[in-house]
């Protein structure tokens, strides 16, 4: 579903994404792990054209290297960024309407609407509210039900557990399990590697802007090296 | 006491003027963090060109209601052009640029503006042709006449349209998100160049009717007019808390009250020291105080810096 293959980030001189190669099929889970200021955002943001890169993507065959950003939420891949950027001003309903912005099926976003409402309840009882107002645990929760608004197909997720207390980071894990089981493909981006690779099925473990390490996830974790860097043991 | 209700009139009439100008600056401030100096010359083109398609109508023999709206439907379009093509031509090869840029470029392009029109329109005043009806209407012992109510309710219409567009609708909503984050309004679809575009194009619509209606109401349009009532309008957009497009509405009709009772009552105040020429002062005046107390305006939240 996306074939990645010599991505380059470059901030002006500084070389923050080396050249790197990711594949990840249809339905599958993968984490993208490492340390602070390894490129794990920078990857993320320019999958989805936030950033200018080099090499190139595709997905689902299409090369989308140089596809203007605001149309690849139209062709099924969405991201949820990192620091969650809810539109503060906008209320809970409207931050979701905006993840459909793309879309013109109004009985399915209703539909998906609905299915976002059950799956994050606590969305619903604040959908009048500015998202501004909440809390972060509840922003991520407005972050994520609002990319899956657009239906993607593939979901970036940057730091999902970032700042959230122990109790929302399993609600919000909690969640991000369930739409996997509904068959949307995962690229997760965390710090914490734990947490990422018990739920996805393999990872990336990513150093100074390179792939240092690509396995499944039961190997990542009993893997020495990655034992002693990422899960302080 | 009928001179207080007549300058509140005076006033109503000028803020609602100064409202519509003032939400071209307050809507491009909050998408793009820019003040474009440009709008107060986008309201004087609109002034003259729609007098110079009354001048040509009037010979027609319509009536003066519908050569006036027939001003209007050309001036509007034209200002619509104009601001699109301020908005690619001038702002957007610079959206990346340091802040101070554009504000520059913003300057420029009033300049730039304004000699055209002289060239065009030259230097003279330009008299708007006494076709509307002028009777006054007697409220509470003050005067008011039929164009200075239309004024007044097409301010409104065009506020309380502009309002349910930017809350209400797809486009609006996705305005505020592009206000608010560009690059994540980006991520959902949004074609931010597009939300940027119509809001130019949209300050410039309403820049237009505001011109029309200056013309009317002080029978005269010059090129140099829209300077003046630029800072005027971008006073009032400050005054109501600049990117707060309730705010520019309420700072417009503000200011025009303030303005309209300090030239009423400066005589009195200063012992006929000072005329009511000096009206200008006061919209400065309450200028420095907002800067001063309430740089964020009556309706502006604190806003920090963006990253």
């Amino acid at each position: 579903m996306l074939e990645v293959r010599g991505l380059t980030v470059h901030y002006g001189g500084i070389r923050a994404v080396k050249g790197i190669d990711l594949d990840i099929a249809a339905g599958e889970k993968v984490a993208l792990i490492g340390a602070n200021g390894a490129g794990k955002t920078s990857t993320l943001k320019a999958l989805a054209r936030m950033l200018p890169a080099g090499g190139e993507v595709r997905f689902d065959g299409g090369d989308i290297s140089h596809a203007p950003p605001h149309t690849l939420v139209g062709r099924g891949l969405a991201l949820v960024p990192e620091g969650r950027g809810v539109f503060a001003r906008l209320s809970v309903r409207e931050n979701l309407d905006m993840g459909a912005y793309a879309r013109d099926d109004r009985a399915a976003i209703a539909a998906d609407l609905d299915r976002v409402y059950t799956l994050l309840p606590r969305l619903k009882e604040r959908a009048g509210q500015t998202a501004g107002t909440l809390s972060g645990g509840e922003q991520q929760m407005v972050a994520i039900g609002r990319a899956l608004m657009s239906r993607p197909r593939l979901l970036l997720l940057d730091e999902p557990s970032m700042g959230l207390s122990p109790v929302m980071v399993d609600t919000v894990f909690g969640v991000i399990r369930d739409i996997a089981r509904d068959g949307v493909t995962l690229l997760l981006v965390e710090q914490n590697a734990r947490l990422a690779l018990s739920l996805c099925d393999r990872g990336y473990v990513m150093d100074s802007g390179r792939i240092t390490l690509a396995a499944n996830s039961a190997e990542l974790l009993d893997n020495p090296a990655v034992r002693a860097a990422y899960l302080g043991e | 006491m009928d001179i207080f209700i007549q300058q509140i009139i005076n006033g109503l009439v000028l803020g609602s003027i100064y409202a519509l100008v003032a939400l071209g600056y307050t809507m491009v401030y909050g998408i793009l963090g820019l003040i474009n100096f440009a709008h107060g010359e986008v309201v004087m083109i609109g002034a003259l060109t729609a007098l110079t398609a009354i001048g040509l109508l009037v010979p027609s023999g319509l009536p003066g209601p519908v050569v006036v709206l027939g001003g209007l439907l050309i001036a509007i379009p034209v200002c619509m052009a104009v601001g699109f093509s301020i908005e690619r031509i001038a702002y957007r090869p610079l959206r990346n640029a340091p802040r101070l840029a554009p504000l520059i470029t913003a300057i420029g392009v009033s300049i730039v503006l304004q000699q055209l029109a002289m060239m065009g329109w030259g230097r003279n005043y330009h008299t708007f042709p006494a076709i509307l009806p002028t009777t006054p209407h007697q409220v509470f012992g003050a005067a008011i006449t039929d164009l200075q109510i239309l004024i007044v309710v097409t301010a409104a219409v065009l506020m309380a349209a502009l309002l349910w567009l930017i809350t209400r609708t797809r486009l609006g909503r996705a305005m505020r998100a592009t206000s608010e984050n560009p690059a994540v309004a980006r991520l959902m679809g949004v074609d931010v160049d597009r939300v940027i575009a119509f809001t130019f194009v949209l300050g410039s619509a309403l820049a237009a009717v505001a011109g029309v209606m200056v013309a009317a109401n002080y029978s005269i349009a010059h090129y140099a007019m829209g300077f003046m009532l630029g800072l005027k309008a971008f006073t009032a957009a400050v005054l109501g808390g600049i990117g707060n497009v309730g705010g520019a509405m309420l700072g417009g009709l503000l200011l025009g009250i303030i303005e309209s009772l300090g030239a009423g009552y400066i005589g009195d105040l200063t012992g006929g020291f000072l005329g009511s020429h000096y009206q200008d002062v006061f919209a400065f005046f309450v200028l420095i105080l907002v800067l001063v107390f309430r740089p964020s305006g009556l309706m502006g939240e604190k806003v920090a810096e963006r990253a």
